[in-house]
């Protein structure tokens, strides 16, 4: 239990890191250490498949993409848009609303019990795939259709249009 | 442009086929090749210890020759000096003392005889100017050294080993 | 766990970390000797017989030159670039079998530091984060030629990551577990995935000669376009991390591909020599037989180091999406089917 409370209060404070630190690239790195922290949460959950595809896939791909567009952008202070006064009120303003529906949400919601899981070993790889290829197989087919959707989508819109000429 | 030579080629680029796009022949191919000369002789000669023959009209390091009763030939005339298109000669001439005839040949000889070796461009001018043949650069090549003044050869480098030692 | 396994897992980590830097070190001298052979030449040879103490001489000049960090560089990334790219190239190894359970008296150790059940994955997502170093270092150095070597790194990777997993999910259909133990004890005797899976193995080396950054497809660091590419910026020891974890990545992606396809441990007759040579010494004969399969794949990057010429980059990436990732998928369904038909 002690280490769970320990990653968490890392996992807490680095992201509390990626919105304060001043250089984007910074602020990447330490959203890569927030989930790195994920993973072992995950890990801890004896859920040893999600956390190594939140590895590969969210760390070793995403991740690296944000970093790739972010090296590409001119981040100079110069280029920055000035913010007016009113702006940061109006953020200051948003975000205590947001607040207080987050705080009203859960109040109203009431503390639920503990989630006990049935299957322990369900995070395994084995039994994973078994419970997503079988129970929910329809669930699981579609949602790749909708990636591919995505993908067709992004290739739409970067293709070229034809020269009416 | 008109051809000047009947030599002119039209080469034709003939879209690759299937093997030659596929690239792994060629690879092969060309690991095949690599693979020969990993068991080839190695052309190298590892110089310091093996040396290379050099031609016969190889000009390297001077030395100032002696005669058949081992006197130096060199009169100090200094037509080597007035040869030499880089400058680099420069002697002193001294009159043979009663007693020396065994050291020197002529009347008068060179007291001092130096070669800037870093200035000498080895074209062998002061061999041809040399009218008492005393002079050949028939030496090895010359050694690399760390300060400038070590490569000012004097009489103690140049003139040839006595003859009967 | 008791304490004596703590122990003998801890000596096991240290000696496989003994073990990757001293063939990283060798490694260095290996590629100049060899480079030299197919070169007709004789390569080093001053330091000691064959120049054999050449890499203690080429590391010894490594921490005796200049430490320089930039004026305009970020400090604390530029010197963590090259520290995470050696510590992403180190970590592999942790899941590789390097040999059967050895017996000696009544103990029983385990020739692999961690058998967890996802090990390829862990293998892939390790190989993943092996570009933060290149990319961190490149962009910490604040030079234009280091960034443009760590973008070329970045998008590189991500693109031959994609077909490796493929060619990974085919290999994975046939042997039907994740864990690199399993994988190499279902390959005992001779029946290695290679004889299974030629495309598989096929992509999955040319997947790794690209994620190692080794020549064809060497262009983070091409010297003729970038100066250094991401290490322009580096001296001293740093960019001997850099230049280390390279090798290391080497020596790694060799064993992987020894364990996965070419049987690990395993060859002909091992049965044989294991009864004949007991529990305490059979093992071991598997864990060499293992290195030099190694040695045979490192000497492969070498000679085709030495063979090919560099890609140009629209080439690399028509080479990886267009031909790699179809070919890729091809080679999943091919297997499926078969699997289906047998079945």
């Amino acid at each position: 239990m002690n280490t769970f409370y320990f990653i968490a209060f890392l996992s807490i404070f680095f992201s509390i890191l990626v919105i304060t630190a001043k250089n984007p690239v910074h602020s990447i790195l330490y959203l890569i250490l927030t989930f790195f922290t994920f993973t072992i949460h995950y890990i801890l959950l004896n859920a040893q498949f999600l956390a190594i595809v939140n590895f590969i896939v969210y760390m070793g791909a995403i991740l690296v993409l944000f970093l790739y567009t972010l090296m590409l952008i001119n981040l100079n202070k110069e280029s920055e848009p000035a913010k007016s006064n009113l702006v940061k009120i109006a953020g200051v303003i948003g975000g205590c609303c947001f607040l207080v529906t987050i705080i009203a949400s859960i109040k109203a919601l009431g503390a639920s019990p503990a989630v006990v899981l049935k299957d322990p070993s369900l995070g395994l790889v084995k039994n994973l795939g078994k419970v997503l290829f079988n129970e929910y197989l329809l669930p699981f087919e579609i949602s790749s259709v909708l990636l591919l959707s995505a993908m067709v989508g992004a290739v739409l819109l970067a293709t070229k249009e034809p020269k009416t000429t | 442009m008109e051809p000047l030579s009947n030599k002119r080629k039209v080469i034709e680029q003939k879209p690759l086929n299937f093997l030659e796009r596929a690239y792994l022949p060629a690879i092969i191919q060309g690991l095949a090749i690599t693979m020969k000369h990993f068991f080839r002789k190695p052309v190298t000669i590892s110089y310091p210890e093996e040396k290379r023959e050099f031609s016969e009209n190889f000009r390297g390091m001077h030395s100032l020759k002696r005669d058949e009763d081992g006197r130096e030939r060199c009169t100090a005339c200094g037509l080597c000096a007035l040869s030499c298109p880089a400058e680099a000669i420069t002697m002193i001439a001294a009159e043979r003392q009663l007693g020396e005839e065994n050291l020197y040949r002529e009347e008068k000889y060179a007291a001092v005889y130096e070669i800037n070796m870093l200035r000498c461009i080895f074209c062998g001018l002061c061999e041809e100017a040399c009218p008492k043949e005393a002079i050949y650069l028939d030496g090895d090549i010359v050694p690399a050294d760390y300060l400038r003044k070590d490569f000012i050869y004097g009489k103690d480098k140049l003139v040839e080993a006595p003859l009967n030692q | 766990m008791e304490l004596t396994d703590i122990i003998v897992k801890f000596i096991l980590v240290f000696i496989i970390f003994a073990i990757s830097l001293v063939i990283a070190m060798y490694s260095t001298y290996a590629e100049r000797k060899i480079a030299a052979f197919f070169q007709d030449r004789i390569g080093p040879n001053r330091a000691g017989p064959w120049g054999i103490f050449q890499p203690l001489a080429d590391g010894g000049k490594m921490f005796l030159k200049e430490e320089i960090i930039p004026t305009n560089a970020s400090g604390f990334l530029f010197i963590a670039g090259p520290s995470l790219a050696i510590m992403t190239a180190c970590i592999g190894s942790a899941v590789i079998p390097w040999g059967q359970k050895l017996t000696i008296g009544s103990h029983v150790i385990d020739l692999q530091v961690a058998d967890i059940n996802v090990g390829v994955l862990y293998i892939f997502g390790v190989v993943s984060l092996g570009v933060y170093g290149v990319m961190i270092g490149g962009w910490a150095s604040n030079n234009k030629y280091s960034l443009l070597g760590a973008i070329r790194a970045a998008s590189q990777n991500i693109s031959y990551e994609i077909s490796m997993g493929l060619s990974i999910i085919a290999l994975l259909m046939v042997t039907g577990t994740l864990s690199l133990r399993q994988i190499a004890e279902q390959q005992h005797g001779w029946h290695w995935n290679i004889l299974y899976q030629p495309v598989g193995f096929l992509l999955f080396i040319v997947c790794a000669f690209a994620e190692t950054n080794r020549t064809p497809f060497d262009l983070p660091e091409c010297e003729t376009e970038l100066v250094g590419g991401y290490h322009t910026e580096y001296s001293s020891m740093k960019l001997g991390f850099y230049l280390f974890s390279e090798y290391i990545n080497m020596f790694i992606s060799s064993a992987v591909m020894a364990t996965l396809y070419w049987g690990g441990y395993n060859y002909p007759g091992m049965d044989w020599v294991l009864a004949h040579t007991g529990p305490a010494i059979g093992p071991l004969i598997g864990t060499a037989v293992l290195f030099a399969k190694i040695f045979l794949f490192i000497f492969f990057f070498m000679w085709v180091r030495w063979t090919i010429p560099r890609f140009r980059y629209d080439q690399l990436m028509d080479l990886g999406w267009k031909i790699l990732i179809p070919l890729a998928i091809a080679n999943i369904v091919i297997t499926g089917i078969v699997i289906t038909l047998i079945k």
